[in-house]
């Protein structure tokens, strides 16, 4: 079955560059990308991709330099962030400290020109929804960090926008916190079926709350997919790098097809898929996630050494030297009791965990 | 820790030693002097008689007549007034000119935003009795105000606006000589000013005018104050815009301490008079401080 979407926001074609001549930057870079209405859609990439570009392209606060972003499909662009049905939580959540809690969640309602009896209303309900409403009186100041983080959600609420932009909001809570917070950010998502754009550089944070996430890297979407395709399935060598830990390990193609093979340079020859478009001899890079690796103990000759045994509690990474190349694999530690440091061992690659990857 | 504590303190009494050098004998010194001189009687060759005397207060709400009676004589008070109104004036004036000028500048790129905070202080590199004397040139008869409207046939040749020797005339005086310390305050406010406050307020459907008066504004509070204080007491003390362009006919505080200092040879008063400008400075300082206070609670 297949659910139709209504696009929220598009992005077409975008480019931005700050500033001009030689001291340019080009911050985006030809960005295509939909995101539909009602998804938890996340921009993830590292600091500096341009992320955080493409946010504010769509909240008004940078000018475009090539493109064009719709928002239910009417042209955003030429509007001034005042006049866009889009709210932005801020990374340091930019509350305004001469107005207490209510007066700053009520900002927008009143210059929106509501009426004042709508105005009270909306805001309580929410600062219920943000379990905020016995701090209504509050100087923002007078707030922990976590309390203001729910402000500034409150706040960019309350006119019920169509589309709600976060800015890395979680960064500056501590770890606990964080985790809480992520949990009650997707609750809110689903219960208020607001469309969320989500900033983030910590892949974890996109795995767990997003619908979609789109992976960036140096301006250039590189991924767009949900979680899983993100992890399983990276489309290149950055996706499978940043998102978790990843093996790449160079190998040469002995026969294409299905049953394919190939040659690590580990020395182990694996059967793997190989798309018809490569030919006999080509190199090829082969990922696979560490936690994929199997391994058994060795018999007789072995290719494998384990280097280093680190052990993490429920597991444990073990770093492999396998005819000279460095491979990492983490197991569940009941696998690993009788492995230690300098052990020969056999591994093993399955078939169904490792692809052919882009370079 | 008890002898740390003292060694600390002691440490602190000889670092701060160079302040209370400085303090004592260009502030507080000559403010005792002041004080001291207002309470004596006056020497009509000049100087004192060092002889207890309260009649330079006495003086400023009282005459005696012929008949040796104290009479009641508004004269001063009127003065006091009158140089309290245009201080006010001149401050709001500045205001209403200098918070413009600042939120510009602060919206500058950094390498304009020198250019222009430079170009602000400049006047403060020539002396302020030379720069009022080119308002007299400018504001005066035949002067380049007169010339250029009869020039493109606004007023007749022999006609005259009459600028010179006024409250406006002593009005752009003031205005134009202490703006800068208006401007300079409201735009380090600004400066300090959390750009993504502003973002956060247009993302919220602020329009410019609601930027400017719903965020701007109030939290630029205490720029705007302190600049209204640097303008609003140099302003009533001030003599030499009142003098130059208001051709001192109408006395003002400044001028009438000086007067006094100069050609009345009346020293007590005038310390007196001094003494009170000086209570009502420190008055208006103390509310400021409160307000201020009150403001650091809420920031």
């Amino acid at each position: 079955m297949k659910i139709s979407k209504t696009n929220a926001i598009e992005v077409q074609n975008v480019t931005k560059i700050y500033g001009s001549g030689e001291s340019s930057v080009k911050a985006l870079d030809n960005a295509n990308l939909i995101i539909y209405d009602n998804e938890f859609f996340t921009l993830l990439g590292p600091s500096g991709c341009g992320k955080t570009t493409l946010l504010r392209l769509i909240a008004g606060f940078e000018d475009i330099t090539n493109g064009r972003i719709n928002l239910f499909n009417e042209e955003l662009i030429s509007l001034p962030p005042n006049k866009r049905p889009v709210n932005t939580v801020f990374q340091q959540y930019a509350l305004f400290p001469h107005l207490n809690v209510f007066e700053n969640v009520a900002f927008g309602l009143r210059r929106l020109d509501k009426n004042n009896d709508f105005v009270i209303k909306r805001s309580n309900e929410v600062l219920e929804l943000v379990q905020m409403q016995d701090y209504a009186l509050r100087r923002p100041n007078q707030l922990s960090g976590g309390q203001q983080q729910r402000i500034a959600l409150a706040r960019a609420l309350a006119p019920e926008p169509k589309v709600l932009l976060l800015d890395e909001p979680l960064s500056a809570l501590d770890l606990k916190l964080r985790q809480a917070m992520r949990v009650e950010l997707k609750t809110l998502q689903k219960e208020t079926g607001i469309t969320f754009v989500f900033v983030t550089h910590d892949q974890e944070e996109a795995l767990t709350m997003s619908d979609r996430i789109a992976v960036i890297n140096q301006g250039s979407i590189q991924q767009i997919g949900n979680p899983e395709e993100i992890y399983e399935k990276p489309s290149n060598q950055f996706v499978a790098n940043f998102i978790g830990e990843a093996n790449l390990i160079l190998g040469k193609c002995e026969k294409t097809g299905i049953n394919g093979i190939c040659k690590l340079q580990t020395g182990h020859k694996i059967s793997i898929n190989i798309p018809d478009k490569f030919n006999k001899d080509d190199n090829l890079t082969i990922f696979i996630r560490p936690e994929r690796i199997k391994i058994n103990k060795s018999k007789g000759s072995s290719l494998s050494q384990i280097q280093e045994f680190t052990y993490l509690g429920n597991a444990a990474h073990i770093e492999l030297l396998s005819n000279g190349v460095s491979v990492n694999a983490t197991l569940p530690i009941d696998k690993v009791k009788n492995f230690k440091k300098g052990d020969k061992i056999e591994i093993e690659f399955p078939k169904s965990f490792a692809q052919i990857i882009n370079t | 820790m008890n002898i740390q504590g003292e060694n600390k303190s002691r440490n602190n009494l000889i670092g701060l030693l160079p302040l209370w050098i400085v303090m004592g004998v260009f502030m507080i010194g000559p403010l005792i002097v002041m004080a001291f001189v207002s309470i004596m009687e006056s020497n009509s060759y000049g100087g004192i008689h060092l002889k207890f005397d309260l009649s330079g207060y006495r003086q400023i709400l009282f005459d005696t007549n012929l008949f040796d009676e104290m009479e009641f004589n508004p004269a001063y008070l009127i003065i006091i007034g009158r140089s309290f109104l245009l201080a006010v004036a001149a401050t709001i004036i500045s205001l209403i000119i200098g918070f413009p000028v600042a939120y510009y500048i602060s919206r500058q790129k950094d390498s304009v935003k020198n250019i222009l905070i430079f170009l602000v202080t400049i006047p403060f590199w020539t002396n302020l009795l030379i720069r009022t004397f080119a308002w007299i040139i400018i504001l005066g008869k035949d002067g380049v105000i007169e010339n250029s409207f009869g020039f493109i046939g606004i007023i007749g040749d022999d006609d005259s606006l009459n600028l010179m020797y006024t409250n406006t005339a002593i009005l752009i005086g003031l205005v134009y000589s202490y703006i800068p310390l208006m401007v300079l305050p409201i735009y380090s406010s600004m400066e300090k000013l959390d750009v993504r406050l502003i973002e956060a307020a247009s993302d919220l459907y602020s329009t410019r005018i609601n930027l400017i008066f719903k965020i701007i504004l109030p939290l630029t509070l205490p720029g705007i104050i302190g600049g209204s204080i640097l303008v609003f007491v140099p302003c009533l003390g001030a003599f030499i815009a009142p003098d130059l362009l208001g051709g001192g006919k109408k006395l003002l505080l400044g001028s009438l301490i000086q007067f006094q200092f100069a050609y009345a040879r009346n020293w007590p008063f005038g310390a007196a008079i001094a003494m009170v400008l000086l209570a009502l400075i420190v008055t208006i300082l103390y509310l400021n401080a409160r307000i201020n206070r009150r403001h650091e609670q809420n920031a």
